[in-house]
């Protein structure tokens, strides 16, 4: 159970900064390559991860279960994937709306970056609920999530910069992200029987009331 | 110059190495002597202005007569672009001479895009040539706009304009507005890092969009590394035919394509004869800039019926896929 939500925690960080930065490719076409684009795009995704940060621990509260922790990966995949087919009519839309190109990319980036990275955001807090034991080893539990979740943001973005997009498309990039979204959403669900945090669940309670 | 210094200075300070302490004597001594060196020796080359912009680190130097714009402190001798103070009409450098070819094509352009200043080299030139002619230049850099008035001569007039905007943008909106342009000179990568999104089959559509029937693109692109085999299989991809013009004696590849806003086959053939008439006409207005049009003109002859001296298999560049900065290692 523990390796497993790590390995998910690190695909997750994989994914968020594999996509951020192919952000930068899509938008180029329409609004450059300036300083400002990569503002909009950082700005977005640190915006898009706030929030999903604030809605995956709000959701954690209830009855948590590794299922509904799979249906994230499942949801951030179903939302990733309009990338391919969506991204240039959205953009061809902005592009003729906003002259600006500093909003200009700030607006595409918030159409076609959010949801996906909101619901990306959503992993980190999620993943520390269902490991979290007790009180006293949360710190401890959220840090090396955090030390997986960030390390899997560091190696997603060296992949990406130095070897996807040598080899590959930006499209089969974000199908092959969204692949990984869907195979380990299923690794979840399968592998991790509900009734381990069920259990923990009730430890946790016992104790909140100690 | 310096660039020497410091190696050699790394190397006598390896040399030492043995000793931990004497070794940071050494290397402390050497930085010291790499800190005063220049301004003992750099009598040849003296630093103008030094500027660190959103996209570059620019410097500005003169060594002699030739004051120069550098883009990048790694390769102190790659310059971006160079203007002789005694005689500022004469073009420094080989390939600016050779876009200059393009004129070949289309004696007297109404309107002029250009894409990327620098240091301003190929506005100033035919906009002295061509007064009445609108040249529209983009630049991405408001520093690189400000050196170039500064230092190398360059003011805007109502037609001599620099837009400072990213070239896809102004390509899309300029597309939008229906602009047409006579002549389109794409020149907009420097040595160190290149906009990707200017490499691409995509761009070069657009631009192709912006060319009037018998319009000329002329494009200062990549001569060596895998660049040049997938730059080349990009224009041949959105242009068919290309005229292939290599540099003599310089690294320097320009491609131009006359006619470039209709399909290959519908282009009428280039004549030998026109052409070298051509020449003859621009030669005496060419000659102040010491661009040598007749050898150019036989240059271009010659290599319209080159085959490929590249590796045709090599992938297209498009908005899915332009690594270019991978690819030129």
């Amino acid at each position: 159970m523990i390796p497993i939500i790590h390995l998910l925690a690190f695909c997750g960080g994989f994914i968020i900064m594999s996509f951020e930065l192919l952000g930068g490719r899509i938008l180029a076409p329409y609004f450059g390559s300036g300083v400002y684009v990569w503002g909009s795009i950082i700005t977005i995704f640190m915006l898009s991860l706030a929030i999903g940060y604030l809605l995956g621990g709000r959701l954690s509260v209830k009855n948590p279960s590794p299922r509904k922790f799979a249906g994230i990966f499942a949801i951030s995949a179903i939302f990733l994937y309009p990338m391919v087919l969506y991204a240039q009519p959205v953009m061809e839309f902005i592009f003729l709306q906003i002259e600006d190109p500093r909003y200009g990319s700030l607006t595409a980036a918030a159409f076609l970056f959010m949801l996906p990275t909101i619901i990306l955001g959503m992993i980190s807090p999620y993943s520390v609920r269902l490991l979290v034991d007790n009180v006293e080893e949360s710190g401890k539990v959220a840090g090396a999530l955090y030390f997986t979740s960030t390390l899997g943001s560091a190696i997603g973005t060296l992949v990406t910069s130095f070897y996807l997009v040598l080899w590959f498309e930006v499209n089969t990039i974000i199908t092959i992200l969204t692949l990984i979204l869907l195979s380990i959403g299923l690794i979840a669900w399968f592998l991790a029987p509900d009734q381990l945090t069920a259990s923990k669940k009730t430890e946790n309670d016992d104790s909140l009331d100690d | 110059m310096s660039q020497l210094e410091i190696r050699s200075a790394h190397k006598q300070a390896s040399r030492f190495s043995h000793k931990p302490v004497k070794s940071l004597w050494t290397v402390l001594a050497a930085l010291l002597v790499t800190c005063i060196a220049p301004s003992v020796t750099g009598a040849s080359k003296t630093v103008i202005h030094e500027e660190r912009s959103l996209y570059t680190s620019i410097l500005v130097q003169q060594q002699r007569d030739l004051l120069c714009l550098n883009f990048t402190l790694k390769r102190a001798d790659s310059s971006q672009s160079c203007m002789d103070v005694k005689n500022p009409k004469r073009m420094v450098f080989a390939y600016t001479r050779m876009v200059m070819s393009g004129l070949l094509f289309t004696p007297n352009p109404k309107n002029i895009m250009i894409v990327g200043l620098g240091g301003g080299t190929l506005p100033v030139a035919l906009n002295e040539i061509l007064p009445e002619a609108k040249i529209q230049t983009v630049e991405i850099d408001p520093a690189v706009i400000g050196v170039a008035k500064r230092f190398f001569n360059f003011t805007e007039s109502a037609n001599n304009k620099i837009i400072q905007q990213d070239a896809r943008v102004f390509a899309k909106r300029a597309a939008l507005q229906k602009q047409q342009f006579d002549l389109i000179i794409l020149d907009a990568f420097n040595g160190d890092y290149i906009p990707e999104h200017l490499m691409t089959q995509e761009f070069l559509t657009e631009v192709q969009s912006l060319l009037t029937p018998g319009g000329v693109l002329v494009a200062n692109t990549f001569a060596s590394s895998d660049l040049y085999a997938h730059e080349s299989n990009t224009y041949k991809e959105v242009f068919g035919k290309f005229i292939n013009l290599r540099g003599r004696d310089s690294g320097n590849r320009i491609v131009i394509v006359p006619q470039g806003s209709i399909s290959a086959a519908q282009r009428a053939p280039i004549s030998r004869d026109s052409l070298l008439a051509q020449a003859d006409i621009l030669a005496p207005v060419l000659a102040p800039y010491a661009i040598p049009i007749k050898r150019l003109a036989k240059d271009i002859l010659k290599s319209i019926n080159a085959p490929a001296d590249w590796d045709q298999d090599k992938r297209t560049l498009t908005d899915q896929y332009s690594p270019a900065n991978l690819l030129k290692n």
